[in-house]
């Protein structure tokens, strides 16, 4: 009964202090607000938001609601962290590879730009790109045309746009291959567990993946044209390229940024997986006569794979964290829109903010529930 | 195929190593021509192919002097270097290429075409940086907008700080028992007080700091006193807390004894570099007891502290510090009484300390969870306690497998700070912003953004090869 | 049992100690915004990054523009020396937090008096130190002279969480244009994206135009448009809750704009005090008991109009003189044909 008070006693405390704490600010908060006469209350979301915003990948202008503004914010927000994620991924497995070839200069190219862009501040790098960078490219009028189709001004990038007809069924055809490669790669690796017999999975899944779509071209009505920018004049000098898609400087500036600062993560990691599988194992392996192509793939990758997933998994949600700092430039991402515009035009700061905070939070959540459920089914069990 | 007409072997090693040679040889001179002359001398080419042509004979330069096993010592290492198989000969190729051809407009920009003397912006006539932009904002850069004449008081804290920290080199092994306290407890007080007086120059503005004062002192007696008895964490604060505040340090004795002369150099005016090791310093203080006590706490058999450690180490790590900060600025005030006013700084600095503590705190538990459980057993066995197997066999050897995390974490923590410009500070960063957009010296946002790229790079790198030869010194074999 | 009672014991001390602070801010939250800023010593005051004419510290710290004024007021009225401010530049976006928040106690930063604002985030606004509008600036190689020249897809650079985003909006939709607006944190940064090309136009008060103007590589490259496409009333702000400190930041702006009404300026103040206009005797304080009435020291208007100088001294000093809007437009008395029009001080 002794211990149970004595285990228990620390606990209450702790929880006394917390609450005490807590009690303190909401109690705060209630008088203050109550002193400036403001209100509590999400029932603003529901309110017409009144501003427009610069780029948007769904519908939006200011007769929308403040939720959709945050939708807005939400969805640019992704819309960077994944472009920044893959960028940075395959960027990152280079140099992470090249790290490790004993080629002296490649080595120590990878080794520099690994430094190089790791020690300076991501906020600074995002400065630079957008502030000295890319208000150095030319104004609309004087860009020249890359592969004759594609401009890169100052106000942004204009490239050709995908115009599809019957777009659905080629969608379709994709999720068909995707379908057909899980279901090829399963039988696959029962045919080689009971019979030894080796597919050459990797060739037929291109394959697939080429093919259907392709039948759903010349048979499916799908088509696909371009629409190239065309230079408009707007005054007399004031030019911007009309149809096609513009990508905001912004963005690019932003993006760039990212990956580059991200990919010096991933190829510490990268790096770190490929050298923490044991010399022993490559030699064991090329021993019972596995060809270096298969020593790689069926005995490094799925070791150094276990070593190398979870941090840059972290890396991942830590690009997609410092994708807020899109604040700083006039990228609209969730900060900037949400809890920049959108709290300043309502004043409700708390919670605009908690909203913020929430998002995130839930996102991390997710990443860290599956980080913990891939580490413990790999992980090695210890007696 | 090739291979029966052109095959380097170790017999026609002589002929085939000129050959090469030569070819190699006029495709560097070639680039090199080119990029640093200007001059080039296949004009009569088509230029995609006289653009081409050096990497082309490159190419086969080193394929024809691609020989196993030559028997030259030189040769066989190059071989084996750089030019192992056509896709390494290639790379190779192409990063000398990038090389030489980036170098002339980089040197050129920076020193060659650069202008380093005068005054305005007139003096800024080549194509080059200019630098003389950089020369005339270097106070700024360096210490924001603290007023000129008050800047020796900066340059005089940072240097007695740095000396003070650096008594532990010194230390002799009488006083080494002291270091940990030294560290922990008298060197932050006293750091904390220089910035206060020094920097600030003003009277104490918040009550907490009797409250701190106090504190220290009683911890301080606390190790001197033989039996350390819990309830002495009571009385001794306490009545040290109602002295100072009552008595030592009422109204009127505060007219007398603060500095006269001293200007009030309020937190706003703080800015640039200075800035920066000034929140590096009291961020790195304030997180590393608190995220230890964090992962400590995460850890612990109680569920109710761990689930509490698990959700606040959660929450801080699962949001970006630009919104912390915006919290800080925004919220925080909002959750204080009226009138209790924090200061811009001292908000940010526990915000940034409060979010990199979660990040310590993860990365301590990942050294706690590293050890043997046999470590644990044996200093049961022993009859330690919880603190005291902690404090003296398991935290040691925690922080030892950890000391690149913790690096790691304090780089970041270096890089991070300037963000500072959401909750309006103005450091290093936020200086060169300030500046690009002065209208006397509108567009030089490039050489600015270089400088700093220069100092921050600097400064990390550093860092991060210290701590590698720290790591390197604290290996212990396990 | 003994480790209870001491773990009991330093449970009730960390009780104590938090009650201890808890009652003793609770306690101080009964005094005043002026009760702190007499304590102090100085007004805290929020301006602009760097505003010519309204707000713009020099290469020394010295802050001047009316806005900065309107400050200096304050501090001459309450704590007798024009002198006493602490001025903290604050973007459009920090601006309102840092009132609410205790930062600042008066927000004088050009700042549009709408209704969102004055009874939605806890603000009250107490005067209009300006009358504006908002415009678009273009350059003049561009060969638009009038807002009805803008076609669709035009760029607009322009603040972040500033009246003119939403007033933007309701211009080009009410004609059908499509736009592109580019919204930065900063004045500065904004400028400097509409210097480089990035944006067609700027848009904001037209004073702020005229006055970003000379802050460009070449100011005359850029014209302002004739159109004005919404009203702009600026003026000072506080905090909801302090009436006191209202009526004081109210009546301190009113006091510059009656002085040069009735012809009281820097220079004859202190005769005036002999004046025979009874108005004028209350404006200079030697009549009436108008200081008392806001907690202040009779002489609290005298100060103002000596140290700080009436609404027209003001103005001409920071703005015409400047060469940034030399005619006053509707910044001139109502007797004079303008809109400033002050309730008398009596």
């Amino acid at each position: 009964m002794n211990s149970k008070i004595k285990k228990l006693i620390p606990q209450l405390l702790t929880l006394a202090f917390v609450a005490l704490i807590f009690g303190f600010f909401s109690y705060n908060a209630q008088l203050n607000m109550e002193n400036r006469g403001i209100t509590f209350g999400y029932g603003f979301l529901s309110q017409e938001s009144s501003f427009d915003v610069q780029f948007s990948l769904i519908e939006y202008d200011g007769s929308h609601t403040y939720f959709r503004a945050y939708l807005v914010g939400l969805l640019n927000t992704i819309l960077v962290s994944v472009i920044g994620i893959i960028i940075a991924t395959i960027l990152g497995v280079l140099i992470g590879i090249a790290r490790l070839s004993p080629n002296f200069l490649i080595n120590n190219f990878a080794a520099f730009y690994v430094e190089f862009f790791r020690n300076i501040p991501l906020l600074l790098q995002i400065f630079f790109w957008y502030f000295a960078a890319l208000r150095a490219l030319p104004l609309p009028e004087n860009a020249e045309a890359i592969f004759g189709v594609s401009y890169l001004t100052i106000k942004g990038f204009y490239v050709p746009a995908f115009i599809w007809e019957n777009f659905d069924i080629f969608f379709y055809s994709i999720v068909a291959a995707i379908i057909s490669i899980i279901v090829i790669r399963i039988y696959a690796k029962k045919l080689r567990d009971t019979e030894g017999k080796q597919l050459p999975v990797f060739y037929i899944s291109i394959g697939l993946l080429i093919i259907l779509p392709l039948i759903s071209f010349l048979f499916g009505g799908v088509n696909l044209s371009f629409q190239i920018p065309q230079l408009k004049q707007l005054a007399l000098t004031s030019f911007i390229y009309e149809g096609g898609v513009s990508i905001p400087p912004e963005l690019i500036a932003l993006t760039l940024a990212l990956s580059l600062y991200t990919a010096t993560f991933i190829a510490e990691c990268v790096r770190a997986g490929i050298q923490g599988v044991s010399k022993g194992q490559k030699e064991a392996a090329a021993s019972i006569g596995l060809t270096p192509n298969q020593v790689l793939k069926l005995v490094i990758m799925p070791q150094a794979l276990r070593i190398i997933i979870p941090p840059t998994t972290n890396q991942y949600l830590n690009l997609t964290k410092n994708s807020s700092l899109a604040a700083a430039i006039a990228y609209p991402d969730l900060v900037l829109v949400f809890a920049g515009t959108a709290l300043m035009q309502t004043g409700r700061a708390i919670e605009i903010v908690s909203i913020t905070m929430l998002t995130y939070l839930s996102l991390s959540v997710s990443i860290s529930i599956f980080m913990n459920w891939y580490n413990k089914k790999i992980a090695i069990k210890e007696k | 195929m090739i291979n029966k007409y052109i095959n380097p072997t170790k017999e026609n090693l002589n002929t085939y190593l000129t050959i090469g040679l030569i070819f190699i040889s006029y495709s560097i001179i070639d680039v090199f021509l080119n990029s640093f002359f200007k001059i080039n001398i296949t004009s009569f080419l088509p230029s995609l192919l006289s653009f081409l042509l050096p990497l082309i004979f490159g190419f086969i330069g080193l394929y024809l002097i691609r020989i196993e096993y030559s028997g030259v010592k030189k040769l066989d290492i190059i071989n084996k270097n750089i030019n192992t198989n056509n896709f390494n000969a290639i790379l190779t190729l192409f990063i000398i290429f990038v090389i030489i051809k980036s170098l002339p407009p980089l040197l050129s920009w920076f020193i060659i075409d650069a202008n380093f003397a005068g005054d305005t912006k007139e003096a800024c006539t080549g194509t080059g940086a200019c630098w003389t932009y950089i020369k005339i904002w270097f106070r700024r850069f360096m210490y924001g907008m603290y007023p000129n004449a008050e800047q020796w008081r900066i340059n005089l804290s940072f240097i007695s700080l740095a000396a003070l920290g650096s008594v532990g080199f010194f230390a002799t092994d009488k006083f080494k028992k002291y270091l940990t306290l030294y560290y922990v407890v008298i060197y932050p007080v006293i750091a904390f007080l220089f910035i206060f007086f020094f920097i600030s120059g003003g009277r104490v503005f918040f009550d907490f700091s009797y409250g701190i004062i106090a504190a220290v002192i009683s911890v301080i007696i606390g190790f001197f006193i033989p039996k350390f008895k819990l309830y002495y964490f009571l009385i001794v604060p306490l009545t040290f807390y109602i002295l100072l505040k009552h008595v030592f340090f009422s109204d009127e004795l505060i007219e007398l004894g603060m500095m006269e002369g001293l200007n009030w150099v309020e937190t706003g005016a703080w800015g640039g570099l200075s800035l920066t090791f000034i929140i590096s310093f009291f961020c790195l203080i304030f997180c590393f007891p608190i995220g230890m006590a964090l992962a400590l706490g995460r850890r612990s058999d109680f569920p109710i502290i761990k689930y509490i450690c698990i959700g606040f180490i959660e929450f801080w790590r699962g949001v970006p510090l630009i919104t912390v900060l915006f919290m800080s600025s925004v919220m925080f005030p909002m959750f204080l009484p009226e009138d209790f006013f924090i200061d811009k700084l001292v908000r940010a600095v526990i915000a940034i300390s409060l979010f990199e503590a979660a990040y310590v705190a993860e990365v301590i538990r990942g050294g706690l969870q590293a050890l043997p459980r046999g470590q644990y057993d044996a200093a049961k066995s022993l009859g330690m306690g919880y603190w005291k197997m902690h404090i003296f066999v398991i935290l040691p050897q925690a922080l030892k497998l950890v000391i690149p995390g913790i690096a790691n974490t304090f780089l970041a923590l270096v890089k991070d700070t300037p963000l500072i410009f959401v909750v309006g500070l103005l450091e290093i960063v936020g200086m060169l912003n300030l500046a690009k957009t002065n209208p006397q010296w509108l567009g030089f946002a490039m050489e600015g953004y270089v400088f700093a790229a220069l100092i921050f790079w600097i400064i990390c790198y550093a860092m991060s090869k210290y701590s590698y030869n720290l790591e390197q010194k604290y290996k212990t074999e396990r | 049992m003994f480790k209870l009672i001491k773990q009991l014991t330093s449970l009730v001390a960390v009780f104590a100690v938090l009650i201890g602070f808890t009652t003793e801010s609770m306690a101080a939250k009964k005094s005043k915004t002026l009760k702190n800023t007499q304590k102090q010593g100085f007004v805290k005051c929020g301006v602009s990054q760097g505003l010519p004419g309204f707000s713009n510290a020099d290469a020394a710290g010295n802050w001047t523009g009316v806005d900065v004024d309107v400050c200096r007021a304050v501090a001459a009225a309450v704590l007798g020396d024009a002198s006493k401010v602490k001025f903290t530049p604050l973007s459009a976006k920090e601006r309102f937090t840092a009132l609410t928040s205790g930062e600042i106690d008066v927000l004088s930063r050009n700042t549009t008096w709408t209704l969102s604002r004055d009874a939605d985030i806890g603000l009250t606004f107490v005067g209009v130190n300006f009358y504006d509008g908002q415009g678009f600036m273009v350059r003049k190689n561009s060969g638009i002279s009038s807002v009805n020249d803008f076609k669709n897809g035009i760029s607009a650079c322009t603040n972040i969480g500033t009246t003119t985003e939403l007033n933007m909006r309701d211009f080009f939709n009410s004609r059908g244009i499509s736009y592109e607006p580019v919204a930065f944190e900063k004045a500065d940064e904004v400028v400097a994206a509409y210097d480089a090309g990035r944006c067609d136009t700027y848009t904001t008060d037209k004073s702020g135009l005229a006055a970003q103007r000379t802050k460009m590589s070449n100011p005359d490259d850029h014209i302002v448009l004739p159109e004005t496409i919404s009203k702009e009333p600026l003026g000072p702000v506080v905090r909801q809750g302090d009436a006191v400190w209202e009526d004081i930041v109210r009546w301190s702006l009113n006091t510059m704009i009656e002085a040069e009404e009735y012809g009281v300026n820097s220079a004859n103040a202190d005769m005036m005090k002999t004046s025979e206009n009874p108005a004028i005797k209350r404006i200079v304080g030697s009549e009436g008991e108008m200081g008392t009435a806001l907690g202040l020291d009779n002489d609290w208007s005298l100060r103002i109009i000596k140290q700080v100088g009436n609404y027209g001294e003001s103005y001409k000093r920071n703005i015409a003189d400047t060469g940034i809007l030399p005619d006053r437009g509707p910044n001139e008395i109502w007797t004079k044909g303008g809109l400033l029009y002050t309730p008398p001080a009596r």
